[in-house]
C-alpha cells in the first residue's frame, strides 16, 4: 500500500437499527442506576485497574448503551472490583453492581 | 400400684419419635462432617476440659440463655423460664416419682403424669414438713415459673414492642402447630393436676390444690371425668409437639446443643459450606434479634434480608439472590445473635455459589521489584480517595525516622477482599498472590496498612511471615516507643469503630488509647461490638445509593448526638462515606496524630485536608 502520510480510521458510525440492545435491557433491569450516568469519566479517572493497563470502565458501560457489547467481553475481566469508581461517581451510579450485572449479562447472553 | 393408663400413649409415641429423630439427625450431621472435622470432634470429646466447657455453655446458653439476658432481659427471662423451668420440672418430677416408687427405672411417662397416679392426702399438720410436701411445693412453683414465661410469650406475640422489638418473625405451618401445642402443654398440665387434686382432695401443692378445690367447686359435672379429659389433652399436645418438633423451628433446641459441642471441639465453618453450616442453619431459634440489630432494617426499611430470613430460605434449600447480596456484612447481627451463628460465613457461602462462574484476567499486572525497607506501608485503594491519610502517614514515618516503603504510592493492586465479598475467591487469590510477592520482595518485618478492609484480608488470607498492623496499632506503638511525641489538641472528638477493624479485626482499644493522648475523646451510644456501619460497605450490592445514604445519615445522627468537634474514624472508606453527608468534620486518626506532633519538621501549611470538592 502506498504511504500517503496518513491512515484511515475504522468506521465509528453507530447504526442504532443494527445494535445489540439485549445486553442493555438486561443490564438495566439488573442495575437501573445505569441510567443516571452523565458520562463524566470520573469512574475511569480513579479506576485501580486503569492504573496498570488501558482499561476504561466508562467506555464499557457506554458501549453497552450503544448496542455494541462485543468489545467489553474480554475487557471486563480486568476489573479488580475494588469499588473506587462507585465512590467517586457524582451521579450515584452503583458501579460495582453494574459491573456484576454486565458480567451476568455476558454469562446469560454469551 | 397401677402405673398405666391408655392416655399415656400419645406422649410415649411422641417421645419415641423425637428421640429417634434427634439421634438420626445427630448421626447425619456428624457423618457428613469433613474428615478433618471428624478428627477434631473425636479428639475434642475425649478432652475433659472441652467436654466441661461444652456442658457449661449448654447450661448457660441452652437453659439459662445468658446472651439473650444480656441483650434483652425480658426475652431472656421468657426463654429461661421455658427451658430451665421445663428442665427442672423433668428432673424434679423424676426425683419425686422415686419417693413413691423404689424402682431405678420408671417408664418415661410415669414422672410426667405422676399426679394422675398419686394423689394421696397429706392430712396431718406435720406432714407439710415431709418429703412429699416439699416436692409438691417445688413442682407447683416450677409450673408457675414456666407459666409466667408463657404469659410473657403470649404478650410478646400480641405486643412485641413491649419487648423493645420492632419485628417478630414469621411462622410456617409446622411452626404454628408446634407453637399451639407448646402453648397448651403447661395450661393443660395445670388443669389436669388441679382437677385431680381437687377431686381427690389431695396430691396438689399450693397452686394446683387450691386452684383444684376452686375449680371443682365452681364447675358443674363430674370432676373426675373432666380431669381425665385434661390428662388426655395434656398427653396429646405433648405427643403432637414432639412429632412436629423436627419439622418446626423448635428443632433448634437439640441442634444448638450439638453445635455447642462442635464449636468447642474447634470446628469452623468452611468456605463452601459443610455440615457444620447445616447445623448452624438448624440451630437458629428465629428469635429475631438479628432483625433488630440490622441497620438496613432500622435505618433503611429493608426487612426481608436479615439473618433469620437468610437462614429460613437456606433451610428451604433456596436462597434468593437478593437475600444473599443485600447485606453490608457488617457483622452486627452476628455479634448480637444469641446462638452465635456465623452469619457472615453463611451468606458468603451463597455468594460464592453465585459469583464463582465469572472469570478475571489480571495478566496486565507486572511485577517490578519494589525495593527494600524495614516497614512496608500499604495505603490501600480507598486511601487513594482520601489522600490526606497517606500524606499524614508519610509525614509520621519521616518524623519517626522509619525506613519505610510506600508500596502502593502509584496505585494499589486491590487487596482482594472486595472480590471475596462478592464471592469471587478464585479471582481474589490471583491479586493476593501478586501483592504477596510484592510485599515479600521488600524483606520488611512489618506491614502497616491504613485500610481495615486490607488489614482483615492480609491477616486472614495472606499467610505472610511478617507482622501486620493497622495504622492505629502502629501509631500507638510509635508513641509508646518514644519515636514520636504528641501534644493534645484538646478537640472534642468521637470515635467511630470501622466494621472490619472492630468486629472484623477485634481492634477496639488501640485507637481509643491513641485518641486519649491527643484529644478529648467522648463516648457514643453504640460503640465497639455494637458500633454502627458507616453504610459504605463494599459488601452491599444490588441496592440503590440512596439506601446507603439512609444508613449513613442514621449512623451520623447517632454518632454526632453529642455535637463533637470532629468525627474520627480509622478507615478511608468510612471517612469517604461520612464526609459526603456529614456537617461535622470527619478525619482519620492518622491525620489527627500527625497534627498532634508539635515539633514536626515536615509541616504542611495548615492542617492536612483532602482536596475534595463538596457538592451540596
Ligand atoms: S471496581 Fe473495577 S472499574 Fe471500579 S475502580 Fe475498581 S477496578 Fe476500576
Ligand atoms: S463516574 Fe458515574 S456519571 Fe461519571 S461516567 Fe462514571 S458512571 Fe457515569
Ligand atoms: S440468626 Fe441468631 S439472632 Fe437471628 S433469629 Fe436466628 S438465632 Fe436469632
Ligand atoms: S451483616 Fe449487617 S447488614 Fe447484613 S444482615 Fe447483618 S446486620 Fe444487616
Amino acid at each position: 500500500m502506498i504511504d500517503f502520510g496518513y491512515t484511515l480510521t475504522r468506521d465509528r458510525q453507530l447504526d442504532y437499527d443494527r445494535g445489540d440492545f439485549r445486553y442493555l435491557k438486561l443490564v438495566k433491569s439488573l442495575e437501573p442506576s445505569m441510567d443516571l450516568c452523565i458520562g463524566c469519566g470520573s469512574c475511569t479517572a480513579t479506576c485501580s485497574a486503569a492504573g496498570f493497563t488501558n482499561f476504561n470502565i466508562r467506555r464499557l458501560h457506554t458501549v453497552i448503551r450503544r448496542g455494541d457489547p462485543e468489545s467489553i467481553k474480554a475487557e471486563l475481566k480486568k476489573c479488580m472490583f475494588c469499588g473506587k469508581c462507585q465512590l467517586v461517581c457524582p451521579r450515584g451510579v452503583n458501579l460495582r453492581n453494574l459491573i456484576l450485572a454486565m458480567n451476568r449479562a455476558i454469562e446469560i447472553l454469551g | 400400684m397401677i402405673k398405666f393408663n391408655l392416655f399415656v400413649l400419645p406422649f410415649s409415641l411422641g417421645l419415641i419419635y423425637i428421640v429417634t429423630s434427634i439421634v438420626m439427625h445427630y448421626y447425619r450431621w456428624i457423618k457428613a462432617l469433613p474428615a478433618v472435622d471428624k478428627v477434631k470432634l473425636s479428639a475434642g470429646i475425649r478432652t475433659p476440659s472441652k467436654v466441661l466447657a461444652s456442658l457449661k455453655e449448654i447450661f448457660l446458653e441452652g437453659l439459662i440463655h445468658r446472651k439473650l439476658w444480656k441483650r434483652n432481659p425480658l426475652l431472656g427471662y421468657m426463654h429461661m423460664s421455658f427451658a430451665f423451668g421445663w428442665f427442672l420440672l423433668i428432673v424434679m418430677g423424676n426425683l419425686e416419682s422415686r419417693v413413691y416408687h423404689g424402682a431405678y427405672i420408671n417408664a418415661p411417662y410415669y414422672p410426667i403424669f405422676l399426679k394422675f397416679f398419686i394423689h394421696d392426702r397429706l392430712v396431718l399438720f406435720f406432714e407439710i414438713f415431709t418429703v412429699p410436701a416439699f416436692f409438691r411445693f417445688i413442682m407447683d412453683f416450677l409450673l408457675l415459673f414456666v407459666l409466667s414465661g408463657l404469659v410473657l410469650a403470649w404478650i410478646k406475640r400480641k405486643q412485641s414492642k413491649w419487648f423493645g422489638m420492632k419485628q417478630t418473625t414469621m411462622h410456617n405451618f409446622f411452626d404454628r402447630v408446634a407453637l399451639s401445642c407448646l402453648w397448651l402443654i403447661f395450661p393443660m398440665r395445670l388443669l389436669a393436676e388441679s382437677y385431680t387434686a381437687g377431686y381427690f382432695h389431695g396430691g396438689g401443692g399450693f397452686l394446683t390444690q387450691n386452684l383444684g378445690n376452686l375449680l371443682v367447686m365452681i364447675t358443674p359435672g363430674p370432676a373426675e371425668l373432666i380431669a381425665y379429659f385434661f390428662w388426655w389433652t395434656y398427653s396429646l399436645v405433648l405427643g403432637l409437639f414432639f412429632i412436629m418438633m423436627p419439622y418446626s423451628r423448635y428443632m433448634h433446641i437439640p441442634s444448638e446443643l450439638l453445635l455447642i459441642v462442635f464449636r468447642h471441639c474447634g470446628i469452623q465453618p468452611r468456605k463452601w459450606g459443610s455440615s457444620f453450616s447445616d447445623l448452624e442453619v438448624r440451630s437458629c431459634s428465629r428469635c429475631g434479634v438479628c432483625i433488630d440489630a440490622c441497620q438496613l432494617n432500622f435505618a433503611a426499611g429493608i426487612n426481608t434480608i436479615q439473618a433469620v430470613y437468610l437462614i429460613r430460605s437456606q433451610r428451604e434449600q433456596y436462597i434468593p439472590e437478593n437475600i444473599a447480596q443485600t447485606c453490608m456484612l457488617c457483622g452486627r447481627c452476628q455479634e448480637a445473635c444469641p446462638v452465635g451463628i456465623k452469619i457472615d460465613s453463611l451468606r458468603l457461602i451463597k455468594r460464592r455459589e453465585i459469583g464463582s462462574g465469572q472469570v478475571s484476567d489480571f495478566s496486565y499486572l507486572t511485577n517490578p521489584h519494589p525495593g527494600f525497607a524495614d516497614v512496608v506501608y500499604f495505603a490501600g485503594c480507598m486511601s487513594q480517595l482520601t489522600p490526606s491519610i497517606p500524606i499524614a502517614m508519610e509525614g509520621i514515618f519521616k518524623e519517626a525516622g522509619i525506613n519505610y516503603l510506600f508500596i502502593d504510592r502509584n496505585g494499589s493492586i486491590c487487596c482482594g477482599r472486595p472480590l471475596m465479598l462478592a464471592g469471587k475467591d478464585k479471582q481474589a487469590n490471583e491479586l493476593i498472590e501478586f501483592n504477596k510477592t510484592l510485599i515479600r520482595q521488600t524483606r520488611a518485618k512489618l506491614l502497616v496498612t491504613s485500610c481495615p478492609i486490607c488489614y482483615k484480608v492480609f491477616r486472614e488470607e495472606y499467610n505472610l511471615p511478617i507482622r501486620i498492623q493497622h495504622h492505629s496499632q502502629y501509631l500507638l506503638e510509635l508513641v509508646k516507643d518514644g519515636k514520636i511525641a504528641l501534644q493534645s489538641q484538646h478537640r472534642r472528638v468521637v470515635y467511630h469503630d470501622p466494621c472490619d477493624l472492630g468486629r472484623g479485626g477485634n481492634i477496639y482499644q488501640a485507637p481509643r488509647e491513641l485518641l486519649g493522648k491527643i484529644s478529648d475523646l467522648e463516648p457514643v451510644e453504640k460503640d465497639r461490638t455494637n458500633a454502627l456501619c458507616c453504610g459504605g460497605s463494599l459488601a452491599l450490592m444490588g441496592t440503590s445509593m440512596r439506601t446507603k445514604d439512609e444508613v449513613t445519615l442514621d449512623a451520623l445522627e447517632s454518632l454526632l448526638a453529642g455535637d463533637p468537634d470532629i468525627l474520627v474514624t480509622a478507615c478511608p472508606l468510612c471517612k469517604k462515606t461520612f464526609s459526603k453527608l456529614s456537617k461535622t468534620e470527619v478525619r482519620d486518626i492518622a491525620e489527627l496524630v500527625y497534627d498532634a506532633i508539635p515539633s514536626r519538621k515536615t509541616r504542611i501549611a495548615g492542617t492536612v485536608k483532602d482536596p475534595e470538592v463538596v457538592i451540596s
